[in-house]
């Protein structure tokens, strides 16, 4: 029995993975969550890669391009695990995706050991681009501490004076959190963490946050459990006495299920769907066709990934094997991202400004209106510590 | 003090909600003598039913009794095709069957409904908040989970301690043997008690879906929850189930909301935050522990349970 | 065992063989992704392993067998976390961390029977999971990455993937080994006698409970070494490794395997992972005929084949792989009547 599934495991895994001498097609694996809860985040990545894809023409370079997309399960060690299997069985010649902070920094070692460059596409640990960073790690995104950064601004600005703060136990949460705190001025009532992922009853929390009488409540909570967060925020009798702030936790997918309870929040992101650059038009326009959806910035992140890998590709004529070149011309960023003007940082992250985006309803259709730029040009605070080995 | 009041009714919902899952639960187990994990899916069919249904019908509360009836014929079906092969097996074997039910159900929901889950909303008339007491607001959808969950508590107590059905259920806990040789159809009663310990799981798993969203894996985590109260209840007893679901209820929801404070003086702030929660839900399960300890079958055992 | 040369045996030394070769195999063709496939397999199969000991031979439902894992792991990668990098410190702590927790769940839980030990026993693992996630300075929810593999005086390069599938192999072989000897002693032969009939057993004059514990505490002791692997292998722990579903998977591997039988348990976890890796391949090559736009999309669906696929297991084939092995044994050599236990 067992020679029977080893000489079919076998034959898969050759059957999976030539090895090919000569750079024939640009091999790129993809990293999400396309099952669970979480999957409708990793599908809407997936979708944005893929027509990136498309608008290149399926070609990097003057290459076929193929594409391994791998399901994390968000767990770190599944994670890693597929991780492993892209860059030891697979042989590509980038890692891409990851949505969860640890999901990422799991996986990250496999990846720079065997010197292939990872694009991270959205999560923001913090370590990844200060002590830990890498030639070999790129981001099309944030830190975890950037986007609350950008809100407690706002708030600063709008003389907000004391706030209740609410987020998940886990690093992105602890990060969130923590980088809303270092930039607000007012006075913090009280914060709460609440157990990750298992949580989803947050009465215990809103109770407190009611009575400690702040004038505003900041939360972050990604994926379903932002939408079970607003939901309660409604029925605590919280949802119009105190104005409500997050970071991550409404975009284009939530947004359909979580309708009148989400109108009137303030977010912060480095992307807008309504942002006025052709090549922004051009992936919103082609989305909407596509997926008759509205795509969300997990997906403007991915877009931009496929994008800057294409550029590199292109850089260096599709000689890959030239890792020196290859992150010469990575650095360089010479695509048209969606977020407008785009360049990196010393430490491989993004410099880039903050929209603050507010949801309206429009007849029957919610969306986020981007209503002030809270902070212009702001490079990634990890940098200093970055020595870049 | 207000928020003192909050908590408590908080944790009281929470209770009565655990109650309504660990009641079919402890039924199937302390009559049928199986263990069944796959309980959790019938808590998530339910909600997802009640999210089509209200979509189709427009109604929360006609989606809602649709619902329970489809969990219903659901939780039958299962009895009839799996469940009645695994009686009288050892409780092994229904540990690891109904484990692979939970991955068959979890993965034919995501077929049919899509790995995006749903949301079911609430009615707009109980989408509010009410004056309990004069400067008092509490959540009018809660308040509802309530009275509902003490409604079907008083029914099932009815239907257990005043009915010929009841009686039977009751000698099922204690001696099935002589149940059968009583000429009774026990065959129909293990299918009747199962589909309605179905239905109960199935309006837990809607009622708690406004709150909460409707998701693949939601009844995953809250499972174990329901078997803890089984257990620390003693196995088949309704009234048991009922205290410790309350117990349960309370210490989740009163640890989350004190312990942060309390620690706070002896750890500092950010370390109490990190460990209260993990510690609030440790002491549900140190409760068990020592009550098992100290009363190995549970606070009120079934009578003749072995 | 018995001597004869039955397909079981076969199967067995072929079994064992392969894994002995494979890095043989991984070096010729360069797949250096089967050696880190082969190694979780092999470290699970030790775990799973250890819980045949109780659950097999025992009659010990223990539904919180994933907590030695976290345990052996938590306490390897703590130790690395605080600056102690030796294997030769590292890894005798994570036994004893493992052995004492087995000890004192084991003397607190053998009190109770049935579904009461079941549940216990989860309590006590739901336990340890939640103080992982909360222990703030390793990493909470997150858990804690390890910096390098355990250090053995330059004795043993575990960064080397060769080397450390070894030693897993070696411990894994070792472990079964000494579960045999045990089964084959008197210990072993009250501990299976306390199965079928305890109360005979204890009229005898043998003290079960003392022969119950110290086979609970073996299998402990044994999971934290499973558990150690893991940490050395991945190089990471979590609290999600102690979550009450990846007991129910060690459960898995050892029914589907065969309980209470010595390769049964390494059947299992090759079985359990294998379908893990290669089932969704399986399901989009059988869907690519029929409808190649949704193919890739087919094979995430893999568990719903999975599941039921346990069910049969446990309404149908009892004894699980091994027992199929023993039936083509028996149906191969009717004469010799070996008697499997």
């Amino acid at each position: 029995m067992h020679k029977a599934l080893l000489a079919v495991g076998a034959a898969m895994l050759l059957a999976a993975g030539p090895v090919s001498a000569q750079q024939k097609s640009v091999k790129i694996g993809f990293v999400s969550t396309f099952s669970g809860p979480a999957a409708a985040i990793g599908n809407d990545m997936r979708n944005s890669f893929e027509l990136a894809l498309d608008h290149l023409g399926r070609k990097m370079g003057g290459l076929p391009v193929e594409v391994i997309y791998e399901d994390d399960g968000l767990k770190p060690e599944v994670g890693k695990q597929k991780t492993e299997k892209l860059v030891e069985s697979d042989k590509v010649d980038f890692v891409a995706g990851y949505i969860w902070s640890n999901v990422v920094y799991a996986s990250y070692k496999p990846i720079v050991d065997a010197k292939t460059f990872l694009i991270i596409a959205n999560a923001g640990e913090t370590r990844l681009a200060g002590a830990n960073c890498s030639p070999f790690i790129f981001s099309t995104s944030w830190t975890n501490d950037q986007n609350p950064h950008a809100v407690a601004d706002y708030m600063n600005q709008k003389g907000v004076k004391s706030v209740y703060l609410i987020g998940p136990n886990y690093a992105a949460g602890k990060e969130n959190l923590a980088g809303f705190k270092e930039a607000y001025k007012g006075k913090v009532l009280g914060e709460d963490y609440t157990t990750w992922p298992s949580q989803l009853d947050f009465s215990a929390e809103l109770a407190k946050a009611k009575a400690a009488k702040a004038e505003a409540v900041y939360m972050f909570y990604p994926g379903a459990a932002g939408v079970q967060f607003l939901n309660q925020y409604a029925q605590a009798g919280l949802k119009g006495s105190i104005p409500l702030y997050t970071t991550f936790s409404i975009d284009s997918l939530s947004l359909p299920r979580q309708k009148d309870g989400a109108v009137g929040v303030i977010s912060a992101l480095q992307w807008a769907a309504d942002l006025p650059n052709d090549a922004n038009k051009k992936f919103v326009g082609d989305f909407k066709k596509k997926f008759g959806t509205e795509p969300s910035f997990y997906g403007a992140q991915s877009y931009d990934a496929a994008n800057l890998i294409a550029s590199a590709v292109a850089g260096v004529k599709g000689n890959l094997s030239d890792k020196a070149a290859v992150r010469k011309a990575l650095e360089k960023a010479d695509f048209k991202s969606v977020r407008g003007d785009f360049k990196f940082g010393s430490n491989h992250y993004p410099t880039q400004n903050f929209y603050m985006q507010q949801v309206v309803k429009e007849g029957d259709t919610y969306t986020q209106k981007t209503i002030a730029t809270a902070e212009k040009n702001v490079p990634n605070p990890h940098a200093a510590q970055c020595s870049m080995k | 003090m207000t928020l003192f009041i909050e908590q408590c009714l908080n944790g009281l919902q929470f209770g009565l909600l655990l109650f309504l899952l660990a009641a079919g639960l402890t039924l199937v187990f302390g009559i049928m003598d199986l263990v069944n994990l796959a309980h959790g899916s019938l808590y998530m069919l339910g909600a997802y039913f009640a999210a089509t249904f209200a979509v189709m019908t427009g109604s929360f509360v006609l989606a809602a009794v649709l619902a329970v009836a489809a969990t219903l014929v659901i939780g039958m079906a299962v009895e009839l095709i799996v469940m009645r092969r695994l009686y009288g097996r050892d409780h092994l074997d229904h540990v690891l069957g109904t484990f692979g039910l939970i991955l068959f159900f979890d993965e034919t929901v995501r077929l049919i409904w899509g790995p995006g889950g749903r949301s079911l909303p609430v009615p707009s008339w109980l989408n509010q908040s009410i004056e309990i007491i004069p400067g008092f607001q509490y959540s009018a959808y809660r308040l509802a989970i309530i009275v509902v969950s003490l409604v079907v508590a008083l029914f099932l107590y009815v239907l257990v301690v005043r009915t010929r059905t009841g009686m039977l259920i009751r000698a099922g806990a204690s001696n099935r043997e002589m149940v059968g040789a009583l000429g009774v159809n026990i065959k129909l009663l293990y299918t009747l008690v199962f589909g309605l310990g179905a239905a109960l799981a199935g309006l837990a798993g809607l009622m708690q879906a406004p709150i909460l969203t409707v998701q693949i894996g939601m009844g995953e985590n809250i499972l174990i929850l329901a078997f803890v109260i089984t257990v620390i209840g003693g196995i088949g007893s309704i009234r048991g189930a009922m205290v410790a679901a309350l117990l349960v209820g309370f210490i989740d929801t009163l640890g989350r909301a004190y312990l942060p404070e309390l620690l706070a003086d002896v750890l500092g702030r950010s370390a109490a935050s990190a460990a209260a929660p993990a510690l609030s839900s440790m002491l549900i399960y140190i409760l068990m522990a020592v009550i098992l300890i100290v009363k190995p079958q549970g606070l009120f055992p079934a009578a003749g349970a072995k | 065992m018995s001597g004869t040369l039955s397909p079981r045996n076969a199967v067995t030394a072929a079994l064992v063989l392969a894994l002995v070769l494979l890095p043989l195999y991984v070096a010729a063709t360069g797949d250096r992704f089967m050696l880190t496939l082969f190694t979780r397999i092999v470290i699970l199969a030790l775990a799973a392993v250890s819980l045949n000991l109780i659950l097999g031979y025992g009659s010990m439902m223990s539904f919180g067998h994933a907590a030695y894992l976290g345990i052996g792991g938590y306490t390897v990668s703590i130790l690395a976390f605080e600056g102690v990098p030796s294997g030769f410190i590292q890894w005798p702590a994570a036994l004893a961390v493992s052995a004492l927790f087995a000890l004192v769940v084991g003397a607190l839980s053998l009190r109770t029977r049935g579904v009461y030990f079941i549940m216990i026993t989860l309590a006590f693992a739901q336990m340890v999971y939640y103080l992982a996630s909360g222990m703030a300075r390793y990493g909470g929810d997150d858990g804690l990455s390890l910096d390098s593999r355990s250090q053995f005086a330059g004795l043993l390069d575990l960064s080397n993937k060769a080397v450390f599938y070894y030693v897993c192999l070696a411990l894994l072989l070792g472990s079964i080994f000494l579960v045999w000897r045990l089964t084959k002693s008197r210990f072993g032969l009250v501990l299976q006698g306390t199965r079928s009939n305890e109360t005979r057993m204890r009229a005898i004059g043998f003290p079960t409970f003392r022969y119950q514990l110290a086979a609970f505490v073996i299998a402990g002791t044994m999971g934290g070494l499973a558990g150690a692997l893991i940490a050395n292998h991945t190089e990471f722990v979590s609290p999600a490794m102690m979550f009450w579903t990846r007991s129910g998977d060690l459960i898995v591997m050892v029914v589907l395997g065969g309980m209470g039988t010595l390769f049964g348990p390494v059947y299992g976890a090759l079985a359990l992972l294998f379908l893990e890796q290669f089932l969704p391949g399986l399901i989009s090559a059988s869907v690519r005929p029929f409808n190649p736009a949704g193919a890739d999309k087919a094979g995430e669906y893999w568990q719903i084949v999975l599941g039921p696929l346990l069910l049969v297991v446990v309404i149908f084939a009892r004894g699980g792989i091994d027992g199929l092995l023993q039936a083509l044994s028996r149906r191969t050599d009717r004469t010799a009547g070996a008697g499997h236990d």
